[in-house]
């Protein structure tokens, strides 16, 4: 018997748990390009060289997508590229960790490996399947683009340029899910290392400079350490590179190599890394329903704040390239943002997108009540001593709070960029605080809506609740308003198209204040129909 | 000790026993920690409870017993104000548990039989947050059950195993000083030396006057711990009573041998499964009848009688004995012996 017996049976039961799952993803990415795609078809040629121009020359947005002409299809994969390399990183990423370490978590490894399997076939499988479904979207994606009537080698190269990431980050989840002996540690590990490879990448590209023609971005030496960078170094639809490729798999090689030698040095079901021990005693602010609360999202919102900062500081910085912005870009920003004055418009923008963020967060977050609830950890606490409403209320209250963080750590760095970039700290931070707190009524409507679901239709508040933030955010300012132009009334369903546009426009306190009773509302129905019905709880 | 049958529509198999009426009892009846009467929770089509009565006195281990599925579960969420009843009346601690669920759980602990607790927080921290959320908990004792549970409460929930885990929430619900405990299949995971520390830490709450709810499938635990059992069956109590009053309701096992001959025995009220052999006979009688049977017997001049009472086992068996051929319950309980 080999260390790998047992491969093929493996992969057919890995492959069989996944039907519905990499189909889905691989799909949906092939239409997510299409979409793309047939977007930018109507554009002038000189709307695409304004884009083109700006990303290439603007350090700051260097950071979201590397230059490389201006063309529908290089044009496209500037802003597109980043979206489908995460999106294929993680589809690799997390399809690895299912097929072993949660494996391992559950005890299903335990089961399988008693029997005639050899010691690395469960992450030979796993690797298998994630190579052939990188190799599946890499050509989805090259078909996508030829239907959209893109070139052939440009839509190959952008299909093999997203798996290649995918392949390399199938190997970083090989090696993360040897080091923890958590399924949730494993997939943190490897989005963590996503995240550095954006880091290092986005620094490679800001230090970078444009070329001649202004039109291709000419990135600097860390692009080349980030394996984000070697994807996009491939330059689909803009010179059509493949000797990158080569690094993508050598990294998998290398990756899956320290994997298979890792894993000869730990028990089935261990990891590397030790499991941390924690407090033998709580300390007193976990003592409360609120306690609980916090700490469960604790270190998402801190993840959140970091990142949010990030953000904030980017979109700040970039302010004086903004000042002068003409034409396509500058007419969106005036419709999303609601002012003549490209700035101001600009600035209500990116505060407007970072609402939307937030609200993400926070129906993510909200969302926890379900889960509580139907996995079962609700009965513990219903059956101590607290009452329903005041659980519900603990998870609104950090929800909310988590919200403001959010907002205000987004805002104020954004503000501190502003600064930098344009003087007058004094005015620049208080003013976009300002534009960054009067999100918050359009993010409790949000959240007043998945507490009513919650409270009044249990088992489907998951799926309408992230229906319902896409439609609102479909149909607000960024894509009902500046993006597709729908009419008004479409665009005053979103509790977004309701939020005062500061710091260019005035305050109006009617809107706020609207959304904060029909926030509250929802609040209220959710907490008294979950009052009088029964706990869903796992049989 | 007073039996009658129940007027209430009875599904009666060829041996099946009278029921047991609860004692007469009223709405907050001063010596019942819980009380429910008639009770029906419906989820569909499906009628989980379907007028289910039990009642368990202050200061009592009453054990509440049946397979699988058979709703005791349900019960216990019913109890504790989770789900809402469709029908009967319940009273628990002299209160509406529905309605006063807040004020009634600072009086009592709860151990569920699938414990699901949140995996990055530690067993202790997990200990002291539910204690506390209860109206507290005391120090003393959860150091003293931890060492006797023999749990770390330095790892993280998701680190331990289902029996670590079950501990966790023994150790919650013991190390507070409550009137009531309710413990659903509470030692399910646990290894046998830790079943006797449970059994051991349950006689001390009897002891201390507390009231215990041990709903279990288990019956070598509920014979040793409990003063009246109720034995549930798709929804209903079929049986509730102390072990001697179901006792009275079952056969005794008979052998005996006399100086005269004996005769049929098979027409004799309440005789079953009988083998004569002239001086020798082996016979199975409803313990009701036992006097009847003797005083035959005493005319042949018995030499020697051997007589084995029924086992908790053997009438939890005649009350399921029609199910084991289709259902896993006799597995169960032929791995619980």
């Amino acid at each position: 018997m080999s260390a790998l017996t047992g491969t093929g049976s493996l992969t057919w039961l890995a492959l069989r748990r996944d039907r519905f799952k990499l189909p889905a993803y691989v799909l949906g990415l092939a239409l997510l390009t299409l979409g793309m795609l047939a977007g930018i078809g109507g554009q002038d040629r000189q709307a695409l060289v304004d884009e083109t121009e700006l990303f290439a020359s603007t350090p700051a947005l260097r950071i979201f997508g590397v230059a490389s002409g201006a063309s529908e299809g290089a044009t496209t994969m500037i802003r597109g590229y980043l979206l489908l390399a995460v999106l294929a990183a993680l589809m690799s990423a997390l399809s690895v960790v299912r097929h072993t370490r949660q494996n391992e978590e559950t005890g299903r490894a335990e089961l399988v490996g008693a029997a005639v399997v050899g010691r690395h076939a469960g992450l030979a499988a796993a690797l298998g399947i994630a190579v052939g479904a990188n190799i599946a979207l890499a050509a989805t994606i090259g078909l996508a683009g030829i239907v959209a009537g893109q070139p052939t080698a440009g839509s190959f190269t952008a299909g093999m340029a997203t798996g290649a990431l995918g392949i390399v980050f199938a190997g970083v989840a090989a090696v993360t899910v040897q080091l923890t002996s958590t399924t949730r540690g494993a997939s943190g590990f490897a989005a963590a290392v996503l995240g550095l490879a954006f880091v290092v990448g986005g620094i490679g590209n800001m230090l970078g400079h444009a070329d001649a023609t202004g039109l291709r971005l000419v990135s600097a030496w860390p692009a080349w350490l980030s394996p984000l960078g070697w994807g996009e170094q491939m330059r689909p639809f803009g010179g059509d590179n493949w000797w990158p490729l080569s690094l993508s798999v050598l990294a998998f090689v290398v990756l899956v190599g320290g994997a298979a030698m890792l894993s000869t040095r730990r028990d089935v079901g261990g990891g590397i890394l030790a499991e941390r021990r924690g407090d033998a005693e709580a300390t007193r602010g976990l003592l409360s329903p609120f306690g609980l609360v916090w700490r469960l999202q604790r270190s998402a919102l801190i993840g959140w704040a970091v990142a949010m900062a990030g953000f904030g500081l980017v979109f700040g910085v970039i302010s004086n390239e903004m000042k002068d912005l003409e034409g396509a870009a500058a007419e969106w920003y005036a419709r999303m943002g609601g002012s003549e004055q490209v700035l101001d418009a600009y600035r209500a923008s990116i505060i407007e997108m970072a609402g939307m963020a937030v609200a993400i967060y926070t129906v993510q977050i909200l969302l926890r009540m379900r889960a509580e609830e139907a996995d079962g950890r609700l009965e513990s606490l219903l059956a101590a001593s607290v009452s329903r409403p005041r659980w519900m209320w603990s998870h609104l209250l950090n929800a909310g709070l988590g919200a403001l963080l959010l907002l205000l750590s987004f805002a104020m760095s954004m503000g501190l960029g502003a600064a930098a970039a344009l003087g007058d700290i004094s005015a620049q931070v208080p003013a976009l605080i300002a534009a960054g707190l009067v999100q918050l009524p359009a993010i409790m409507l949000i959240a007043g809506i998945v507490v009513a679901l919650t409270g009044l239709l249990p088992r489907a508040a998951g799926a309408l609740s992230w229906t319902l933030l896409l439609s609102a955010i479909l149909l607000g300012p960024m894509f009902g308003a500046a993006t597709l132009q729908l009419p008004a009334w479409a665009q005053d369903v979103s509790p977004f198209t309701h939020t005062p546009k500061l710091p260019g426009a005035d305050f109006t306190a009617a809107p706020v204040f609207g959304l904060m009773v029909i926030s509250a509302v929802l609040v209220a129905a959710g907490v008294a129909s979950f009052r009088h019905r029964n706990v869903a709880l796992p049989t | 000790m007073r039996t009658e049958l129940l007027t209430r529509g009875e599904h009666q198999s060829s041996h099946a026993l009278p029921r047991v009426s609860l004692p007469p009892a009223r709405d907050g009846d001063a010596g019942a920690a819980i009380w429910v009467w008639g009770l029906v929770k419906r989820f569909g089509a499906t009628r989980a409870l379907d007028g289910l009565d039990l009642m368990v006195r202050s200061g009592e281990v009453h054990g509440f017993l049946g397979p699988n599925g058979a709703g005791k579960t349900t019960t216990v969420r019913v109890l504790l104000g989770l789900l809402r009843r469709d029908g009967g009346k319940v009273t628990l601690l002299g209160g509406d548990p529905w309605q006063d669920a807040v004020t009634l759980h600072r009086r009592l602990a709860y151990v569920p039989g699938e414990v699901n607790l949140w995996p990055n927080l530690t067993g202790g921290e997990v200990i002291d947050l539910l204690g506390r959320l209860r109206g507290g908990l005391d120090p003393g004792r959860r150091v003293d059950l931890l060492d006797r549970f023999q749990l770390d409460p330095t790892k993280k929930i998701r680190a331990y195993s289902k029996g670590n885990r079950q501990k966790v929430a023994l150790v919650a619900a013991f190390a507070s000083d409550v009137e009531l405990y309710l413990l659903d299949e509470p030692t399910s995971g646990l290894d046998p030396l830790m079943e006797i520390v449970f059994q051991d830490v349950v006689r001390e709450l009897r002891d201390a006057g507390r009231t215990v709810l041990l709903s279990s499938h288990i019956l070598a635990e509920v014979e040793a711990l409990c003063d009246r059992v109720t034995i549930i069956r798709a929804g209903r109590a079929t049986e509730s009573g102390t072990f001697d009053e179901l006792r009275h309701l079952t056969r005794t096992t008979v052998a005996v041998e006399t100086a005269k001959p004996i005769g049929a025995l098979n027409d004799f009220p309440g005789v079953h499964d009988s083998r004569v052999d002239g001086t020798r006979a082996h016979f199975s009688v409803d313990t009701g009848e036992l006097n009847g049977i003797l005083e035959r017997l005493v005319e042949h001049d018995v030499r020697s009688l051997t007589s084995s009472p029924p086992t908790l086992e053997e009438l939890f068996l005649r009350h399921y004995g029609d199910e084991l051929a289709t259902r896993e319950v006799g597995r169960e309980l032929a791995g619980a012996r």
